[in-house]
Formats: C-alpha cells, structure tokens, sequence
C-alpha cells in the first residue's frame, strides 16, 4: 500500500471549489451511513471520487442552461444548486424535499435541473429542449451527465447523430469511471469514446485529472462553441471509488485500490494536509449538522393530481 | 370529405393556430409528405417546425419529450404505428412518468401519431393493433382517430390535457368518408363519444373504436335486415382512460381489431361490469382478431382479422342463444 506522502501531491485547488467538493463527499459517505443503519429506503449509487466533475464545470454553465443527470447524480445537483437539505430531503422522503419524496435519488427536477433513472434517455430529450433553446433563447446549452456504460444504449447513437446532424447545443460529459455497475470498460465497450464522438463528426475532449483551473481553461472555448451549434462530447477519466449502489462491489482489492490512490481528496490531501483536512472537518460537521436536522423533519406530502 | 384529409387540414390548422408546435417524423416533407401522405403541404407551409428525422423513433419521440418539457408542444408521426415499441421507453419511462414523478405535475403537451392495424397485406409487423400495450400507463392517454369525430377537435383537446397522447390511426380510414352512416341509422357525437343508433330501443349496445366502426356499422345493417337485432354503437375519440357512459342494455359488446389476449375490450368490459353488473343479461362480449401474428397474403389475413362477418355472427349468438 502506497502511504500518503509517497503519493503524488495534487494541484492546489480554490477553497470554494474544495469545499463544495469535500461537501459532496461528506454528503454520499453520509448517504452510505444511514443506509447502514436502516435509516434510508430504497437505493443509492454515490459519486464518490466523481465530485470534482460537476465542481468544475459549473462555472462554465449560465442560470439559462439545461442539465440533465443521471442515477449517480448527487453531485450534479449539489455542485448546480449547494442545497443538501433538500436533496438530502428527497433521498429520505422528509419535509421541504425537492420533489417531495416521489422522485428520490434517480428522478429530481428544479427549474431547469432534471435528472432520470434510466441509461441513455435523457440524450434525446437534451436534443429536443436544445431545439427549443436554439430558438428561443440562442446561447443557452443543455449539458447531459451519462457514464461509459451508458454507451451500450442504442438511444445515445441516435441523440448524437440528431445532435450532430441539426446543430444543436448540446455537451454531453461523460464520467468515465472504468466501471458500469460491474463490468469494467474493457468487457463493455468495444473502441473508444472518442471514436465514438468522431463516428459523428462531433468534437470530443478527454479530461484527466483534476486540476480545475486548468480543465476550466481547456473547456472554455470549446464550451462557448456549443452556445454557437457546435456539440461537444468531454470524457473526464475519473475513478468510483465507491461500490455501484450500496455494499455491491466485486471489484478486485487492487483495483480499489488503484481507485482510492488516484482519488483527488487522497492528493489533495498529501499537498496539504491540515488545510485540506481543516476544510474535510467542516464538511462532515455541516452534512452531519444537515442530516440531523432533515431526519427530524415530519414526512413529506405528495398531493396527487 | 376523406378521412385523410380532414387529419391533414386539421394538422395544418394546428400548426397554423399553435405557433410552439413541431411536427416531427420520418419522410414527412414535401413532396413525400408521409409514407401516408397525412402530412403533405405541412413542411411548405412551416418550414421551421416541420422536420424530416433520421430513421429513430426512439429519439424523435425523445425529442418531442424535450420540447414538451420546456414548454413547446410536438406531434411525432411514427410511420408504421408497429414502430412505436422502439419509442416505448421514452413514452413509458420518460415522457408520460415526467407528469407526475417530479412531485408536481409537469405539463407534456405532446401527441405521438401511430398508424395501426391490417387489411392492407403489409404483414406482421406493419399490420398490428398495439393499443392494449399503451394501456393503464399514469400519464399517457389514448385516442383512436374515427370517421365520426372532427380532428381538429381531437388534436387540441389532446394538446389541451397536457400530457402525453397516442392517436392510433386504423390506416384502412384514411381512403374513408367522414360522417357517413346511411338510414335508418343516425349518427350524433357528445361528449367525445361518437353513437350511431335507431329510433327503437335497442337489443344491445356496441363499444368500439374507430377503426372498426365501419365494420360494426354494416354488422348492425345485416343484423337489422336479416335478424331483426337493433344495435347501439358508441366509438369513443378516448379510448384511455374509459369514462363512456354505456347505456342500459341487456348485452354489451366490444369490438376491436387487437389479436386475442391482455385487450382494450378487456379493460371496458371490466369498467362495465363494475357499473352494470345487475342489469346485464351475461358478461361483456368480446369480439377481437384471433391470437395470432397478422399474415400478410391476403387469404389468411382475412382468416386472423376481425371483420364484419364475425361480428354478425358473435353478435347474433349471444342475443338469440
């Protein structure tokens, strides 16, 4: 095992950006806990080692555009709106959830944030708000979260051939976390995201690491060029540390492993220890402070049309 | 008036007075106008939100579903109704969960178009009726396109209930005239519900959708002229959710083009059952195309469907025993 100060030490982040991204953790490894103690119905799949994506490309979207987000979407939602309460809320069917408890974790909706819970269904439906946004209001965007497995759904060739072919501004981010529930890319995927994006003509660009003024920097232009009818499919290789949902990974202990050493907080960490562990203290006391509270709120109520 | 073309002239004046509405499907501009020829002239005249698509129902309907979600109104024709089960997610877990699954409602003003049913020779999978798998999902509605109501009026009470909507299209209507029901029989529509009936009270009353109500109507003349059994028949615009007061009558019926198993006929039997058990003579009758895939020459496909003989024959047995 690779101890902390052998690991490489990662770049110096933004404590805005750092903490919001502590703040996702704090939040999914909150959702775990209450899963462990029978607190939470239902399911969950947590982003963990994910939350510097959605952190570092909120800058780059305006109030005006569209995000779609998927089953693992806890940090898009925090990331778009910095509202634990409610998400938290939503996950446990409490008062002042977002969509008072029907949707959960998979299905959320606030103003123009929606996410769904089925793989691949949220590209065509990216397309036809673009279609309207291009009209309507020229400029706007509507940026779609999908994983790697969600490209062996036959609805993401279809949305990107439409997206190519009208012009519509669309970015479609992938998370490419190597892993689809179980089955690791290799085993899933034949080729490459990128030769995938090219197949369209659609310009595509790969992201490592999580240096988020830099990735911010390189997504500028590009992203301003989707405002314009240029669609763009940006990959982050990035790593889940976590299981797929809850208690259900199979992976290997030296595939976690290798997850857990390229896990930005584990870098961040090793450049500064006490900073950073400052920030991660205050994280886990405000998500603690948080849960406590929605937990004791009265049950949500759903008033059926 | 053609059937055909009283849907075209309603599509256009839909198009004219909804300025939000696209209209999207495969092969649909001009000159092709539609594999039916139901949207000819429509991309001429709004050139903008007429748009021709790649062969992908799942994502045009998806489409539809993103226009509808930020507030635009889309109609989506697909082809061959049979291809709506490639845009069975999107209708099912997208479009008509959207209403209702983000805890309150979200308007979806959208209408997927689907021409159904055989009698054409296209075989089995351009010839089915696929109404009783869109049926008892929350948040999507049925219509079925009829020689009996206006189209116009369908299409904005559909775009009106802001959810989503299927029309089916028995495509054998479209060379069909509207309105026709020659004497004695008289044809009125209220409420949706198209009733053609006698002056006399009669021996049983008929549910049935549009596309078969050509069929029903020369069974009640045969069974008139030859049996002296007089028949009421109601064709709902509606086929989804079923409200349809059926009036008081000894023997119910319903008849559709569906194949055997799981159907439309089952659903508002049970609607009827419930409501009119007392006064019934027997259970809710009903007359359906065999269990069978459609074959495509014509011989055995007259074998499978449900046509005008056996609705004679159906109907005959339960009331004269």
């Amino acid at each position: 095992m690779t101890s902390l100060l052998e690991r490489a030490a990662g770049p110096i982040l933004d404590d805005a950006d750092l903490s919001l991204m502590l703040t996702i953790r704090a939040f999914e490894l909150k959702l775990l806990d209450l899963f462990g103690e029978g607190r939470l119905n239902g399911t969950t799949h947590t982003c963990l080692g994910q939350e510097y994506v959605p952190v570092a490309l909120e800058p780059l979207l305006g109030p005006a555009d569209h995000v779609f987000s998927n089953h693992r979407g806890h940090g898009h939602y925090l990331a778009r709106f910095r509202d634990p309460h409610g998400l938290l809320a939503e996950i446990m069917g409490r008062e002042g959830a977002i969509c008072h408890g029907v949707g959960g974790s998979q299905h959320i909706r606030r103003g123009r944030y929606l996410s769904t819970g089925v793989q691949g269904e949220s590209l065509p439906v990216a397309a036809g708000v673009a279609l309207r946004l291009r009209r309507a209001e020229p400029g706007a965007l509507a940026c779609v979260y999908i994983g790697d497995g969600t490209f062996g759904e036959g609805a993401v060739y279809e949305a990107l051939n439409l997206i190519a072919l009208w012009r519509l501004p669309v970015m479609v981010v992938v998370e490419h976390n190597g892993i689809a529930q179980s089955t690791p890319t290799t085993a899933h995927m034949a080729g490459t995201i990128a030769g995938r994006a090219a197949a369209f003509g659609i310009a595509h660009e790969r992201v490592e690491g999580f240096d988020l003024p830099a990735i911010r920097r390189r997504l500028a232009p590009p992203v301003a060029r989707v405002r314009e009818g240029v669609p763009l499919v940006v990959e982050f290789a990035t790593h889940r540390l976590g299981p797929h949902s809850k208690g259900d990974d199979t992976r290997s202990a030296q595939a976690v492993q290798e997850a857990r050493d390229a896990d930005w907080l584990e870098r961040c960490r090793a450049a500064r220890p006490e900073h950073v562990g400052r920030l991660e203290r205050e994280a886990r006391e405000h998500v603690d402070a948080v849960a406590e509270e929605v937990a004791a709120r009265p049950p949500s109520r759903w008033v059926r049309a | 008036m053609r059937v055909a073309e009283n849907l075209n002239a309603a599509l256009h004046a839909v198009m004219d007075r909804q300025q939000d509405l696209y209209l999207l499907g495969e092969d649909v501009l001009d000159p092709y106008g539609g594999a039916f020829k139901i949207t000819k002239g429509l991309s001429t005249a709004f050139p903008k939100r007429v748009l021709s698509t790649p062969i992908s129902e799942g994502a045009i309907t998806g489409v539809a579903a993103g226009l509808a979600l930020a507030g635009d109104r889309a109609i989506v024709e697909i082809m061959f109704g049979d291809f709506a089960a490639l845009a069975f997610d999107q209708l099912l877990n997208f479009a008509a969960k959207s209403v209702s699954m983000y805890g309150e409602t979200v308007p979806m003003r959208m209408v997927v178009r689907c021409p159904m049913g055989g009698g054409r020779g296209y075989g089995p999978t351009h010839s089915q009726s696929l109404q009783k798998h869109f049926i008892g999902i929350p948040g999507l509605a049925l219509y079925e396109m009829s020689p009996f109501h206006d189209n116009l009026a369908v299409f904005e009470e559909m775009l009106a209930r802001a959810e989503p909507c299927v029309l089916f299209e028995d495509k054998v209507l479209y060379t069909r005239q509207m309105h026709q029901v020659d004497a004695p029989f008289s044809v009125e529509v209220a409420g949706g519900v198209a009733r053609v009936f006698l002056d006399d009270t009669p021996d049983c009353v008929i549910v049935a959708p549009g596309g078969v109500a050509h069929r029903v109507v020369a069974a009640m003349r045969s069974l008139l002229l030859e049996d002296e059994i007089g028949c009421t028949l109601l064709v709902p615009s509606r086929l989804y959710p079923f409200d349809v007061e059926v009036p008081a009558a000894r023997h119910v019926f319903v008849v559709e083009e569906s194949t055997a198993g799981g159907t439309w006929g089952a659903e508002v039997a049970h609607h009827v059952h419930q409501r009119h058990w007392d006064r019934l003579a027997g259970p809710v009758t009903l007359v359906h195309s065999a269990g069978s895939v459609i074959p495509t020459a014509s011989h055995l496909e007259r074998e499978v469907l449900v046509d005008e003989a056996d609705i004679h024959r159906v109907i005959r047995k339960v009331v004269r025993g």
